[in-house]
């Protein structure tokens, strides 16, 4: 089991308590391909913070690859992010001023990796992105697909237990969401990475095996998709 | 877990300052400013004083000029306002009574008086002067030799001249020793040509003045025993103040007038004024660097600040980097060094700036002063700035360090 919830609660306290995840419990194994559905407000996000170790919970259980993550320190807790998650994330969040393989060495450098064998790393994972081309190029010279092809190889260049997905597509025009999920999709067929995507696009989370349905803070459903015929218009492509 | 500052840590810190030119520069600017201010500063003040300093080029530190003048108190009968000379009894009188003394140097002088040589003229003052007078003001001898004992006793009508009355008589140039210049109706043979520039007068500065043997010129004006000023330097180690009652008594004694009239003899003491200088100076320097420093320190806070704004703008940037695996420390010493190398950066500037425009300063004025800083004042500069860079740095990051990896997850 690579990922493992017990009851986990969290209260947020911003003047008045607002209690978001009311006893989750989620089981996902290694090379899993899930996604995590929910209206706005759900909980998803926190979800995601959670199993993101970005934040902390209140009571329950949450064990990664067999480690118990709770109350970790910062730099624990960092270190963690670094070695076992990959983030990919809905505005990209690469970082302006760099180029296309600085982005993506950047996890290493957390890692005092050096920068040949770093930069080495990067330029594989942007070839097999198919953006050797884009290495030296700054995020702004390139399209939205692109960047998130970027993001996705920083995600994936320390070899990640899982990716962790928030909205891939929520920036994307349905063109280019259907070349990311299917990169995604490729990603976990052939390499057999984990990856929990989050979103509230029903087309975008019928690219998982799993459907995680989240609502007012409780798993409603785990619906197996294997068949992908959860969405009524997720058949042929994604819905904007 | 990494923490080591290497090279690729430098690469990453110089990247995101140098891809930030616009930021960089603003913030740079007030380091640069505030730190060529304070060296302009410290090398103007240095040449200012140098140049005060050239003033009293030559003169004896130590030295006490004496002038007698009218009595202001009624003393053994007589009244108040009563004029009274100095003599040449005076002058054996203090080197026997005061053995402290070094130099006791009698003058007599006049001026308003025209110099000429084969039709060019100057108007000059003459100075008679004892063998000894160039240990009280120094000569910067150009040609020749000063007058000499010799001189005096035999009553030899030669003649030193300064810088300016040497210009104005010989504008050709070349050594005039051995020829004659004719001043009021008497012609002196030229000995020495004195090139001192400074700027006490004592009966005229030295440039344009004719010196001439002092008997020579108590003769031609008839003085009689009579002496107009007497110049004393005391021996090494001597404080010239701590004198200066004894003088006035032995004075006072003699040419009978009150001891505590200090009217009734003036007193001239350099070390007084040298001291005043001093004072002045310590006050200036004093100034320059609370100007200096605060301009700097205004530099180091606005660098502060701006970089408290930068951080504001950069929660997405910090956040993904600590989502993506940057501790705390990380970003805190990214920070840190960041501030520390912008501030190297741009005071490093400031002080080639400083350098340069001084270097300018010096070659435009004309006197031979030195305005350039010192190797280790520009050291000090540069540890002072490594300091402020660190403290610069220490808010910002503080509040850098408080960004939560959550931040880089939301919508910008």
């Amino acid at each position: 089991m690579l990922i493992e919830l017990k009851g986990v609660h969290k209260t947020y306290d911003n003047g008045q308590p607002l209690h978001v995840l009311k006893g989750i419990d989620l089981q996902i194994e290694k090379g899993e391909f899930v996604s995590i559905m929910g209206a706005s407000g759900s909980g998803k996000s926190t979800l995601l913070n959670i199993l993101g170790i970005l934040d902390n919970y209140d009571e329950g259980e949450y064990h990664l690859a067999g480690k118990l993550i709770k109350n970790l320190s910062e730099r624990e807790s960092a270190t963690y992010r670094n070695r076992m998650i990959g983030f990919v994330f809905q505005s990209f969040n690469l970082i302006g001023f760099k180029t296309a393989v600085e982005n993506v060495e950047l996890p290493l450098f957390y890692q005092g990796v050096n920068r040949h064998r770093r930069h080495e790393a990067a330029m594989a994972y942007l070839e097999k992105m198919g953006l050797t081309d884009w290495a030296s190029h700054y995020p702004n010279e390139m399209s939205g697909g692109q960047k998130q092809r970027v993001a996705i190889a920083r995600a994936l260049i320390t070899h990640p237990e899982i990716i962790l997905a928030d909205e891939p597509t929520g920036a994307l025009d349905s063109k280019t969401s259907v070349e990311v999920m299917e990169l995604l999709t490729r990603l976990n067929r052939e390499d057999g990475v984990t990856i929990i995507v989050v979103t509230h696009e029903s087309g975008v989370a019928n690219c998982a095996d799993k459907i995680v349905h989240i609502k007012d803070g409780l798993i409603e459903r785990v619906e197996d998709n294997r068949l992908h015929h959860a969405s009524q218009f997720g058949t042929d492509t994604i819905m904007k | 877990m990494r923490h080591r500052f290497d090279f690729d840590t430098f690469r990453e810190i110089g990247d995101s300052l140098f891809r930030n030119k616009r930021r960089t520069i603003l913030t740079g600017f007030g380091i640069f400013w505030g730190l060529f201010m304070l060296l302009f500063l410290v090398g103007g003040g240095k040449g200012l004083k140098q140049s005060l300093s050239l003033t009293f080029e030559g003169f004896a530190s130590n030295t006490m000029v004496m002038i007698s003048s009218n009595t202001s108190k009624p003393y053994k009968g007589m009244k108040e306002g009563r004029y009274w000379q100095l003599n040449r009894k005076d002058v054996e009188r203090l080197r026997l009574l005061m053995p402290e003394l070094d130099v006791v140097a009698p003058m007599v002088s006049n001026w308003g008086l025209t110099a000429e040589y084969k039709g060019n003229t100057t108007s000059c003052a003459i100075k008679g002067i004892s063998g000894n007078y160039h240990k009280v003001e120094a000569p910067k001898l150009k040609y020749g030799r000063t007058i000499r004992d010799a001189d005096v006793e035999q009553e030899r009508k030669v003649c030193v001249i300064g810088k300016r009355v040497y210009n104005d008589l010989f504008p050709q140039g070349g050594d005039p020793c051995g020829t004659f210049i004719q001043v009021g109706s008497v012609f002196f043979q030229i000995i020495g040509v004195d090139f001192s520039s400074g700027n006490i007068s004592i009966s005229g500065s030295a440039s344009e003045s004719v010196m001439v043997p002092f008997s020579v010129a108590a003769t031609l004006f008839k003085r009689g025993n009579n002496v107009d000023i007497i110049c004393v330097t005391g021996k090494p180690g001597i404080k010239m103040s701590s004198l200066e009652p004894r003088v006035r008594s032995i004075m006072a004694r003699e040419h009978l007038f009150d001891p505590t009239d200090d009217q009734a003899m003036v007193v001239l003491n350099t070390e007084q004024v040298f001291s005043i200088m001093d004072n002045l100076f310590r006050g200036v320097n004093f100034l320059i660097w609370l100007v200096g420093i605060g301009t700097l320190l205004a530099g180091a806070v606005g660098v502060s600040n701006i970089m408290m704004v930068t951080v504001r703008e950069r929660t997405i940037e910090i956040g993904i980097r600590r989502a993506i695996g940057a501790v705390p420390r990380d970003i805190l010493s990214q920070i840190i060094w960041e501030s520390v190398l912008l501030t190297l950066t741009a005071g490093s500037a400031g002080i080639v700036f400083s350098v340069l425009i001084l270097n300018v300063v010096e070659r435009i004025v004309p006197q031979a002063v030195t305005f350039q800083i010192s190797f280790w004042t520009a050291v000090l500069a540069a540890l002072l700035l490594s300091v402020l860079g660190v403290l610069a740095g220490l808010a910002p990051a503080m509040r850098a360090m408080k960004v939560k990896p959550v931040d880089a997850m939301r919508d910008e």
